[in-house]
């Protein structure tokens, strides 16, 4: 029996990749938690907040999306709808086309990675050049991020040094602040020469028009500073109703993301640069794209369209710590990725109805999400859809479950199994001759089965 | 492009229609993001600039001790925003070359920059600078050693308080210590695309 995709990657994944990802995760997720329990009283209070605007958002998208438009163009930016991946790349580049425009510097933006859109440009002969420190490592790579946040989470500076060595930045030296002012050197020329800036948004806010962007390396600012001409690709499901719900969001985002009180650049854009600044865009373009996310929301997963990818869920996931990003063959990995992508890939979904089984269901990444969307229940949702349309996928390496449900559904029979159950652990069961269950057995180790001891200890609380 | 704009409102309106109820906009009360580790201060600056310190930033309140920061870490060329250069050329002596015009072509040889900011958060140690008021985007940015002069009652107590006063400026930047990033093995590094060094100097 085929065994699930995520699991053949993950037996191929070297032994110190899994450790490092195992590690930043993990200190990431303490630092976060730590941070947010020391400096806010209530900080699941916040996040079920956080939650219920951006469900709000959700719903009312049919009101605020024409709502925000308005306000944008009253700002002075142009407003372009893209219904798909292929609609938005054109609209970027005609776009460019319009202005003779041929080089582009980009800020990180998932929905860029989303719809390809670098290696379209690159197709019609324009350079989009990725500016975040990580994504740049990504692109002279020809590799994919394998974390939202930490898109080279899998790369150590050995390889780093390698990359930068072959694409002419300097003899081979891995010494992280040597990388660092190399990548700073040869960027700020690529500012100074490009036609485009193209940012994402972390936010939008319908109330003011206001495109609310957070980076800690200050590419955004370079590309909103240096180029004459900005371009924003958002998801459609990216808007809050407030100013003051920033508030909430920006303290949840930067906490949950990177342990930060507040991300080091926070901006508000809401239009072309005014008449006495010297620099900066005298021309801005909001893009949004749907891509996928109307059918998302019409489906029974609507929540996950909250999501403000901080990566939380990932940093605390024991499934991501293991099989790091690639595993999940697609732009979103992670528990978040496990539920969106699928979703996203619409008649592909058949492809990907794996992914919401590389879950153990623990329910650490609800317990994470700044906007407090219930990963599991979604997972579990999209696990009963993979089964109803029958997706062969999802299927591979499952078990025949049939005997358990009947032993599960009957007390006397479980309990005359348990009575012998013990004897299990003195058995090979790598060695038993049923094919899934060895396939199973593979990448998991069973706990020692101790037969009824929790029966046991419950009948004990119970009568004290 | 506007049948794509009909395309996605029309399949906005057909996935809410079946909703039965929607999720109603929830009221929250602003204390509820006051940090509890920070004491009400009646010295905003004080606290400011306790929590620049916090996130590596660096808080000035005498242009003399600017100076000397610029000496010391020998930044002798810089750009000067014109509207506050008089107030501060006398403090620096001739070693030093301002320029009071940003050259673009020459961006790497401004050690530092010296610009306006708008305002300031206290209880994060964040400088708000506006496109209006600060008299060039790339002086502010791409110099090692940003300083961002600042006047006392701007400061704002916390987010909230900001967020309400937002100006009508198309380009608000709020700036929380200096650049940085932990792409490489997650190892924190200062100073990738902007400044290096972020200072706020009190006048
Ligand atoms: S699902 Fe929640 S925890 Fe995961 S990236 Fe999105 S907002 Fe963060």
């Amino acid at each position: 029996m085929a065994k699930q995709l995520i699991d053949q990657f993950a037996a191929t994944l070297p032994a110190d990749k899994r450790a490092s990802v195992y590690q930043s995760t993990k200190s990431t997720h303490e630092k976060r938690t730590k941070m947010l329990f020391d400096q806010f009283a209530e900080p699941n209070r916040l996040r079920a907040l956080a939650g219920e605007i951006k469900q709000h958002v959700l719903e009312h998208l049919d009101t605020l999306l024409p709502a925000v438009e308005a306000k944008l163009q009253a700002n002075g930016a142009r407003v372009h709808w893209a219904a798909t991946a292929e609609a938005a790349c054109t609209a970027v580049l005609r776009i460019m086309q319009a202005r003779g425009a041929t080089k582009m510097v980009k800020a990180k933006t998932m929905v860029s990675e989303e719809i390809a859109l670098a290696p379209f440009l690159e197709k019609h002969g324009i350079e989009a050049l990725e500016t975040d420190l990580g994504e740049f490592i990504v692109q002279i790579d020809h590799d994919h991020p394998s974390h939202i946040v930490r898109p080279i989470i899998h790369k150590n500076r050995r390889e780093i040094a390698t990359s930068f060595e072959r694409h002419g930045l300097g003899a081979y030296n891995d010494d992280p602040q040597t990388i660092t002012r190399r990548a700073r050197q040869f960027l700020r020329q690529k500012y100074l020469q490009a036609d485009v800036g193209l940012t994402g948004a972390n936010f939008v806010s319908a109330e003011s028009g206001r495109i609310v962007l957070v980076t800690n390396e200050g590419n955004s600012r370079f590309s909103l500073a240096a180029p004459p001409c900005h371009i924003v690709l958002v998801g459609i499901e990216k808007l809050v109703p407030r100013d003051r719900d920033l508030g909430l969001l920006l303290n949840l985002l930067a906490r949950s993301a990177t342990a930060q009180q507040l991300t080091v650049y926070t901006e508000f854009i809401s239009g072309p640069k005014s008449a006495a600044q010297p620099d900066g865009p005298e021309e801005m373009h909001v893009i949004f794209v749907d891509n996928g996310r109307t059918e998302v929301l019409a489906s029974e997963c609507r929540e996950i369209l909250r999501c403000i990818r901080c990566g939380a869920c990932m940093n605390v996931c024991p499934v991501y710590r293991q099989v790091s990003g690639h595993a999940y063959r697609s732009v979103y990995p992670g528990p978040v990725g496990a539920v969106l992508s699928p979703l996203l890939a619409g008649k592909k979904f058949p492809e990907l109805a794996d992914l919401p089984k590389a879950s153990s269901l623990c329910g650490a990444c609800h317990e994470v999400c700044p906007v407090n969307i219930p990963i599991p229940d979604l997972l579990l949702r999209l696990r009963d859809k993979a089964k109803r349309e029958g997706a062969r996928r999802a299927a591979a390496g499952t078990p025949p479950m049939g005997a358990w449900a009947l032993l599960a559904s009957q007390p006397a029979a479980w309990k005359a199994a348990l009575f012998g159950s013990k004897i299990i652990n003195y058995l090979p069961t790598k060695l038993l001759p049923v094919p899934p269950l060895r396939a199973w057995e593979d990448t998991r180790a069973l706990p020692e089965m101790r037969g009824g001891e929790f029966r046991k200890w419950m009948k004990g609380r119970k009568k004290s | 492009m506007s049948s794509d704009r009909d395309t996605i409102l029309a399949r906005v309106h057909g996935a809410l229609a079946p909703l039965a109820e929607r999720a109603p906009l929830p009221e929250w009360d602003l204390e509820l993001v006051h940090m509890r580790t920070i004491q009400p201060a009646t010295d905003l600056w004080a606290l400011f600039a306790e929590r620049l310190k916090l996130v590596n930033g660096t808080p000035l309140s005498a242009v003399a001790d600017l100076v000397a920061l610029l000496e010391q870490g020998r930044w002798r060329r810089g750009y000067c925003d014109p509207a506050l250069w008089p107030q501060f050329k006398d403090a620096f002596p001739a070693i030093f070359t301002v320029e009071t015009a940003f050259d673009r072509t020459r961006v790497d040889d401004y050690d530092f920059g010296i610009t306006a900011a708008t305002g300031a958060i206290a209880e994060t140690g964040t400088l708000v600078l506006t496109d209006q008021g600060t008299s060039s985007r790339l002086a502010a940015l791409a110099p090692w050693v940003h300083v961002a002069v600042l006047r006392r009652e701007q400061i704002h107590a916390d987010i909230s308080a900001a967020l309400a006063v937002m100006p009508a400026d198309p380009n608000i930047v709020w700036v929380t210590g200096p650049s940085k990033t932990a792409d490489v093995e997650g190892i924190l590094i200062e100073g990738v695309h902007g400044p290096g060094v972020q200072v706020a100097l009190l006048v």
